[in-house]
């Protein structure tokens, strides 16, 4: 075992962050084959009814089968491309909504100390990977020579620029906090506790950072960029097989991407809550360690909130998506960064400044 | 050796994308191309250490600028041949353009023979040198009035860009939410008391 340790330790840096990229890409394409499968069970169980409970793994556990099934499903059926569709941006725009969705993660510290590259200005990084996202949605939309798809491409492209600068607003006041862009400095700077993590003092910026998020993946009440009962299914009403199943892939890695990111930026990424607490409050117990476990838990907490709000909310009038983000939730992040400045100003709260 | 070969890759990149730009028919594929143009002129920023500037060019063009400029393009439906109409009649002025720059980026690289290089580059910067840092020192320090009258120009030229646009509709109809929130049962609903029928 300490043998390995040493071939481990004697390798370069660039094999060390390539084994992690492609463990850390394996799991979140198996974290969102499952998360498709969780949020059908969910929404079933919302709506007294039973979920997917047909293919088996192995001959028991009904159900767990059901994301592989849907996958070779997909993967063997034939990917139509419309005859006067244009080809090559049909083709591209797939892959352009995956990528943003995967290589965020890079910066998003994973566990104690580490994250894949430890880039300074990495919350800059990751706005404009998101923001990079919805070429995929708008050229999907346009090479697809469908009205249908267009119009889903117009509404998402609309929607995403609009709720993209109350996220930027929100995640302005993180890094008054933090006093830096580096996401790893952003975590250990929340340490202390449950209540000394960001989600406590910037409530609002939460709340506005989530709604946010919800719209920027295009999720319900949000996704009029689907849209099915008026659109068909929006930007991508032309895609089959595996080139759907992309766009598919994209969306809950991009959910996946938000959680974590919100647990990060509000709920102390990889700290313990009881961390800083004295003994009989559990500050000296197991439970007090940090570790990537922490971020897990919170990443998936988060990630239930997304399934519930599918399952609770109906979807938004598009002129009321406009004004909620407009102007309410730029409001609230404008007046929030002023309260903060104030309260940092008259040393209320744990800034470091 | 490597930023070198990095620098050339991007350079071509940068150069063969600005060409396809104007050269291509569809007008969507001239502002995908743009978009190529801004990220590898971002990767080339990001090589001279300009990370900030390199991380916001991403962030404002690629992000926010241009998807509004493919949006507007998608909608419009342009007419290629009224757009080349004037072409070979202004022609010169464009020969005349060109040939201007092409001489200013000459002046550029050839002051290296004059003693006074430009072309070198800064000297490299200590390692716990931040960029942004200073950066927000200067803008927000010794800049601040400047910057100041910068965002005020920006925000008169919202304001003004809506008022130029905004049209005001008649028998529009318009949700007013403060009116919706203030509803009350009792202004909605009338209770009628009446008396039941009677049966003779």
């Amino acid at each position: 075992m300490s043998a390995l340790g040493d071939l481990w330790g004697q390798l370069p840096g660039y094999v060390h962050s390539t084994l992690f990229t492609l463990l850390l890409c394996i799991v979140l394409i198996l974290s969102v084959a499952y998360l498709t499968l969780w949020e059908r069970k969910v929404i079933g169980w919302m709506q007294l009814r039973i979920g997917p409970n047909r293919v088996r793994i192995f001959g028991f556990l009904p159900g767990m089968g059901q994301p592989f099934a849907d996958v070779i499903k997909l993967l063997i059926k034939e990917i139509v491309i419309p005859a006067r569709a244009n080809k090559v941006l049909f083709r591209l725009a797939p892959a352009i909504t995956l990528i943003p969705a995967f290589a965020a993660w890079a910066v998003v510290p994973i566990a104690p100390n580490y994250a894949i590259a430890n880039v300074d200005a990495g919350l800059l990084y990751v706005l404009s990977l998101t923001s990079m996202g919805v070429y995929g949605v708008i050229l999907a939309g346009w090479s697809s020579n469908s009205t249908y798809a267009f119009l889903g491409a117009m509404r998402s492209a609309a929607q995403m620029v609009a709720y993209e600068i109350a996220m930027g607003f929100a995640l302005v006041g993180v890094l008054m906090a933090a006093g830096s862009l580096n996401l790893g400095v952003i975590v250990t700077q929340q340490h202390g506790g449950l209540l000394a993590w960001n989600w406590f003092w910037l409530l609002p910026l939460l709340v506005v950072y989530f709604i946010s998020g919800i719209a920027e993946t295009n999720r319900a009440p949000f996704d009029v960029a689907e849209g099915e009962s008026e659109i068909v299914a929006g930007f991508h009403v032309e895609y089959s097989g595996m080139a759907f199943a992309l766009f598919f892939l994209a969306e809950y890695a991009n959910m996946i991407l938000i959680a974590g990111l919100t647990a990060v930026f509000f709920f102390g990424g990889w700290l313990s809550p009881l961390d800083g607490y004295p003994w009989w409050l559990g500050g000296t117990s197991l439970l007090a360690l940090p570790g990537t476990h922490w971020l897990v838990i919170k990443l998936f907490a988060l990630l239930f909130l997304f399934l519930w709000f599918r399952a609770t909310f109906p979807r938004y009038r598009y002129d009321q998506i406009m004004r909620l983000g407009w102007k309410f939730l730029i409001p609230v992040t404008l007046v929030w960064i002023a309260v903060e400045a104030l309260m940092s100003r008259y040393h209320v709260g744990p800034w470091k400044l | 050796m490597l930023p070198l070969i990095l620098f050339y890759l991007f350079a071509t990149v940068l150069v063969l994308a600005a060409v396809a730009v104007i050269v291509s028919r569809n007008p969507v594929y001239a502002a995908l191309s743009l978009v190529l143009c801004f990220v590898t002129s971002a990767a080339i920023w990001l090589l001279i250490e300009a990370e900030f500037l390199a991380i916001v060019l991403v962030l404002v063009y690629v992000g926010a600028v241009m998807v509004l400029f493919l949006f507007v393009i998608m909608m419009l439906d342009i007419d290629l041949e009224e757009l080349r109409a004037g072409f070979t009649r202004f022609a010169w002025l464009g020969w005349i353009v060109a040939g201007v720059i092409v001489l200013e980026i000459a002046g550029v690289v050839l002051t290296g023979k004059l003693g006074i290089d430009v072309t070198r580059g800064a000297a490299p910067l200590p390692a716990n040198y931040s960029n942004t840092q200073e950066l927000g020192a200067l803008l927000y320090g010794r800049y601040a009035y400047p910057f100041e009258i910068a965002a005020m120009v920006l925000l008169v030229a919202i304001v003004a860009a809506i008022a130029l646009t905004l049209r005001h509709r008649p028998n529009l109809k318009a949700q007013d939410i403060g009116r919706q929130v203030a509803a009350r049962a009792s202004e909605r609903v009338r209770l009628v008391k009446m008396d039941s029928e009677h049966r003779e």
